[in-house]
């Protein structure tokens, strides 16, 4: 694929602008508060539109495509069942605590209503993880800008982590912020013309569902398989996701999506940013209302992508094959782009695509940087130094983040296994943390002691799960049955979504068990940390539109209605 | 804080929204096949350079009547 003068023009004028930004807020950066918490400043629709990018990395972007391919329109559980109800839950329920507190971070939130090292377990497993996950973000784009346009994959990750530190050194949080913004528009106007001349070259919908249909009998499935999100969930073996309702309402809906959205502080920073309680609030259901309509500009055009590869669209799109032969889904959304995009529009999709990317990244690093400065470096390293100081080891932690990430690029090179190893162990830790965060929220007997043997229990409980269970046709080794094979899942999400329950359930058991054994501290202190000791937030003052509840009731209305229509 | 980010998104999307356009109008109709046939350029720059003037009307009428100042702030009581 060539680039031609007007696709680097577009690309040239982003770039400025991202660092312009940067440039422009840089006099505002004065307190340490300013550059990881944007000062508590931000307006309700900016936390939101950022909220919802910062997850928005290019992984999402082109993983839901792949398995919008896969497994066609049933991969919108991640968004109808996963995250929209999460948010809601966020936003209504446990906002008030992570705002209410002034807690800087939820590991110091995890601190402040319980101890200090449930804080320290969470804070050093999350630093790790984010900047694992955007040195894996960053070695993707550098595979996939080499793949699709011969770039040196050296120069690619360089430029980029570049380009990343500058913004966020100049304007730390806001600076992150404002481009997740900035990135998100992008990627709506990058990405929408793929649904419009991919659907009009599968022959619209019903065409798409015509082709769709030939897919799923050709696969051993009912016709609607690929179409139909609801109907075919009822055992494992009827659908190509091999789930059943349960293990996905539960695993996915419930212990996936609640853990990610509510407690990772990737996305919850964005919403501690706002400039009150309110918009704090607010932020994750104004994320709700575009992150709901995301499966038509993601997982709509990997369908489309499948659709045409088995029944060749007028323009002879497919996708391309892995070497051993099977379709490479991932391709989907890039190979879509340099079908249908002429250049021009062309040069605004790839600059969507890298903005998706680097949003990705910076997520990860400005959570990180807050996570390294006030819940490792302030409590274990030095405790009372002037905030001038705390500003400046956010700066250096942020090129040492940068750094670290561009390190795990380069691993990710040459050592895929331990990569896809340290995943499945983030995973684990990651697994019970919604256990801890829901008894600790609403169930002021939780203790800390609890809490933590909680974690650690839950995290023993998903691997034990993982070494003792396999997916059908897979390998023993990182897929699982490492230990013994006792049981046999139907496929890998299925062993996923279960993981997850079991890591959950046992966490659960364990923090009430042994917190039930343990001196529970007493009331006064867990004012503004336990639901039951806490104020409700009065929105009475504010518009009905404005009010979390009601805001929360339309949205879950919403994404009832999609879930009915795509039945 | 500091800046209105309506800016820089609204200049963003003008900016690449008379380049698509600008682009379209000049271009050869061949290009356009592989777009089944669409002067994509062309409509989607239009599109984009009226989305990125919405937020610049936004953007102005936001500087007119500042919100969180603190002598407006019981009059304006949409904080955006």
């Amino acid at each position: 694929m060539k680039l031609t003068l007007i696709d680097w023009i577009l690309m040239i004028v982003y770039f400025v602008f991202v660092l312009g930004i940067g440039w422009m807020l840089k006099r505002h950066m004065k307190t340490s508060t300013d550059f990881f918490l944007s000062g508590r400043s931000i307006p309700a629709w900016v936390a939101g539109l950022a909220f919802l990018s910062a997850n928005l990395g290019a992984q999402e972007v082109i993983g839901m495509a792949a398995s919008g391919a896969k497994y066609g329109i049933a991969t919108s559980h991640f968004y109808w069942v996963g995250a929209i109800p999460a948010m809601v839950f966020l936003g209504v329920f446990m906002m008030p605590f992570y705002y209410g507190s002034r807690a800087r971070s939820v590991p110091e939130y995890l601190k402040l209503r319980f101890d200090e090292k449930t804080r320290g377990f969470n804070a050093i497993s999350f630093a790790a993880m984010t900047v694992f996950s955007s040195g894996i973000s960053m070695y993707a784009m550098g595979l996939l800008l080499n793949l699709l346009l011969g770039w040196d994959f050296n120069a690619a990750i360089w430029l980029s982590a570049g380009i990343v530190l500058v913004y966020i050194l100049l304007g730390g949080l806001t600076s992150a912020i404002y481009n997740e913004v900035l990135q998100f528009f992008l990627i709506v106007f990058g990405f929408a013309p793929l649904i419009y001349l991919g659907l009009k070259d599968a022959g619209g919908w019903s065409g798409l569902q015509a082709s769709l249909a030939g897919v799923s009998t050709a696969n051993g499935f009912a016709p609607q398989a690929w179409t139909a999100s609801w109907q075919l969930m009822g055992s494992p073996s009827a659908n190509p996701m091999g789930v059943e309702w349960f293990g996905l309402v539960m695993g996915l809906g419930f212990v996936l999506s609640f853990g990610y959205w509510c407690t990772d502080f990737l996305v919850v920073q964005r919403a501690m940013a706002a400039d009150s309680m309110a918009a704090a609030r607010r932020t994750p259901m104004i994320a709700a209302f575009p992150k709901m309509l995301f499966p038509f500009l993601v997982i709509l055009p990997g369908m489309v992508a499948m659709a045409l590869t088995a029944n060749a669209g007028a323009s002879g799109f497919a996708l391309p094959a892995k070497p051993d032969g099977s379709l490479n889904y991932d391709m989907a959304i890039p190979m879509m782009l340099a079908h249908y995009f002429p250049t021009g529009l062309l040069g605004l999709g790839l600059t969507a695509l890298m903005a998706s990317f680097m949003s990705g990244m910076a997520g990860n690093v400005t959570a990180f940087n807050t996570v390294w400065t006030y819940d490792i470096y302030q409590s274990y390293i030095r405790r009372h130094a002037s905030d001038a100081h705390y500003l400046w080891v956010g700066r250096m932690a942020t090129v040492f983040g940068i750094a670290l990430s561009v390190a795990a690029a380069y691993a990710a090179t040459r050592f895929n296994n331990i990569m896809d190893m340290l995943q499945l162990v983030f995973a684990f830790v990651n697994a019970p943390l919604f256990a801890t965060f829901l008894l600790g929220m609403f169930w002021k007997r939780a203790t800390g002691h609890g809490a933590f043997t909680g974690l650690l229990a839950g995290t023993m409980a998903a691997t034990a799960h993982h070494g003792l269970t396999l997916p059908l046709n897979a390998v023993v080794g990182i897929k699982g049955g490492w230990i013994a094979t006792l049981h046999g899942y139907p496929s890998e999400m299925a062993q996923n979504f279960w993981t997850a329950i079991f890591a959950w359930t046992v966490c659960f058991v364990v923090t009430i068990a042994v917190s039930l054994v343990t001196r529970p501290r007493p009331d006064a202190e867990l004012v503004g940390l336990v639901y039951s000791l806490t104020e409700r937030p009065r929105d009475q003052h504010l518009p009905w539109y404005e009010r979390p509840a009601v805001l929360g009731v339309i949205v879950l209305a919403c994404v009832g209605a999609l879930n009915v229509v795509f039945w | 804080m500091g800046l209105d980010i309506r800016w820089p998104i609204g200049l963003l999307f003008v900016i690449f929204g008379v380049l698509l356009a600008g682009f379209g109008l000049a271009s050869d109709a061949a290009l356009y096949q592989r777009s089944l046939g669409v002067n994509v350029n062309l409509w989607w720059g239009v599109v984009m350079m009226a989305f990125g003037a919405v937020m610049l009307v936004l953007a102005v009428r936001g500087a007119r009547t500042p919100a969180g100042d603190h002598q407006s702030g019981a009059t304006d009581s949409r904080r955006y």
